[in-house]
């Protein structure tokens, strides 16, 4: 077994594979935390799905689709969140919507485009075995990005999540930061999309956070453990789908839901 | 005494139809106001509209001489106990310091003057044992004093308080409207509530808010004022709505509020 890991570890693609799981992992215990107390995990799973119509664009266009995704994510992301926090009624409603439409955009411009196209289930189920070196550098600095963020404004996220009302009689500027917020869900999505692939993004961002949550009395604690959850959910689940060759996102997905349950039974 | 809020002909409310009708109102330095009145009353409206979480759609409103946005930073506001999210991982002493977030701005830290004063609010409401407690493990009146603590954290000159009593038990009611009547002695406090026996034992002044607001200012409390203040609204209060604000009914055809 030792040998097989040492083994496996001379593979670049499981080295990067690695660290791409623990690049992903700080990124969605910070993210995650915040989308689990707010109670927005709806909103990123829309999201996600928009998302999609920026891969299909292009692919029809031919451009990068990652760049499609993030522009399609953040504009999702801004317009949920300000039609969470405007609208009185049905944003559940209008939030699907979108999620609806623009998962439809990706696969009407994904039929429209001519040629190979399997690559595209990478995007659905996650290619983690397969991340290039370059997209290991954009994850870390994401996760500067968002780490610098939440270390600058934790005072103002964090009362935002707890009472928005309070926040705005303080006149702290709570829909500029929740805006930004839900960028950064946008962000993040995109990223962690690239591993586990679009269906399976809302589990890697809400387990670990949702498991942390349960065990820490503050939101710092929190987001910490959640990323070292997510640490062990990626690392463990990487072996697993090497030694019984599965489909490493889906391993990943199962290994944090056992975990997840095993919680609720601990609590 | 100094005036601290002044509503003038405010009217108010959501889409077409006005909650609050012609608002008149003086709140002087020191003041301890109770507002009561049926629910859909106007009582929460009234507190946005202190709070500039709704704009009123005519009159004007002034706290501490200024307009609402500037002049709610003045404004300590306790907002009505729910059952909110227990699980939320956060301490007392987290909470409370919220209270300091409108002296520090974006990107600056809290510093030891904002340490010194969550310790103060703390001992104020004497929850300073519970500093470590998660929020979620409190009870209902201990998370109450909390959110008391939490808005004097930011040094108010009024109180705004929304339903301070609901979801707890008497014995703990009594307690609040004990350090209430404490802090009035430095604050000016206003706060609205459907509960008229508890808040009558307690207050300087009673107003009644039903759409229009009956407020005497200059009167002291007794019992024969609350009746009297009463009189009128309480025909308004009793129908329609499951519960009686007043247990006996002496007179339901004077309307001399």
């Amino acid at each position: 077994m030792v040998e097989t890991i040492f083994q496996a570890l001379q593979f670049d693609f499981m080295r990067n594979a690695l660290l791409a799981g623990v690049l992903v992992s700080v990124a969605c215990g910070i993210i995650g935390t915040f989308v689990v107390v707010n109670r927005i995990v709806f909103i990123s799973g829309g999201i996600a799905h928009a998302a999609y119509g920026g891969i299909g664009l292009g692919y029809f266009f031919g451009f990068n689709p990652v760049f499609g995704a993030i522009a399609f994510a953040l504009v999702a992301a801004l317009a949920m969140g300000w039609v969470e926090r405007k609208t009185q009624q049905r944003a559940d409603t209008i939030i699907g919507v979108m999620w609806a439409i623009g998962m439809a955009i990706g696969i009407i411009a994904i039929d429209l485009t001519q040629g190979y196209k399997a690559d595209l289930m990478s995007y659905l189920f996650g290619s983690i075995l397969t991340v290039p070196q370059q997209d290991l550098i954009m994850m870390l600095l994401l996760d500067l990005i968002i780490g610098g963020m939440v270390a600058l404004f934790y005072k103002e996220l964090l009362a935002i999540s707890f009472d928005p009302v309070f926040a705005t009689t303080r006149n702290v500027p709570v829909d500029g930061l929740y805006l930004m917020l839900v960028s950064a869900i946008a962000l993040t999505v995109v990223m962690v999309m690239q591993v586990v692939g679009l269906i399976m993004v809302i589990a890697l961002l809400t387990m670990p956070a949702a498991i942390a949550g349960q065990f820490v009395k503050d939101i710092k604690q929190m987001m910490l453990l959640a990323s070292i959850l997510g640490i062990i959910f990626t690392t463990t689940g990487l072996w697993l789908s090497y030694f019984f060759n599965l489909t490493s996102g889906a391993t990943i997905i199962l290994v944090a839901g056992t975990g997840y349950l095993l919680s609720l039974l601990v609590k | 005494m100094a005036e601290v809020i002044t509503l003038h002909h405010v009217w108010a409310g959501y889409g077409t139809t006005p909650i609050l009708e012609d608002i008149n109102l003086v709140v002087k330095e020191l003041d301890f106001i109770g507002l009561i009145g049926p629910n859909g009353g106007g009582k929460t409206t009234l507190l946005k509209v202190l709070l500039g979480l709704i704009s009123p759609e005519r009159g004007e409103v002034k706290i501490m001489g200024h307009s609402v946005v500037k002049g709610r930073r003045y404004i300590g506001y306790v907002p009505q106990l729910l059952e909110f999210d227990s699980d939320f991982p956060l301490r007392v002493e987290d909470v409370v310091r919220m209270g300091r977030l409108g002296k520090r701005r974006l990107l600056q830290r809290y510093n030891q003057k904002d340490e010194a004063i969550v310790t103060w609010g703390l001992e104020q409401v004497g929850m300073a044992d519970l500093r470590d407690r998660s929020i979620g493990q409190l009870s209902g009146g201990e998370r109450q004093r909390v959110y008391i603590a939490r808005a004097l954290a930011s040094e108010p000159r009024i109180l705004l308080l929304d339903e301070p009593t609901a979801n707890v038990d008497t014995k703990v009611q009594n307690g609040i409207y004990e350090l209430l009547k404490e802090l009035n002695q430095s604050l000016t406090i206003l706060m609205v509530s459907h509960d008229l026996g508890a808040v009558s034992t307690y207050v300087k002044t009673v107003g009644c808010l039903n759409h229009r607001l009956f407020y005497h200012n200059d009167k002291l409390i007794t019992p024969e004022m609350i009746e009297q203040t009463y009189k009128c609204p309480v025909d308004l209060i009793a129908h329609g709505v499951p519960h009686r604000v007043f247990s006996q009914h002496p007179s339901r055809n004077s309307k001399d509020g």
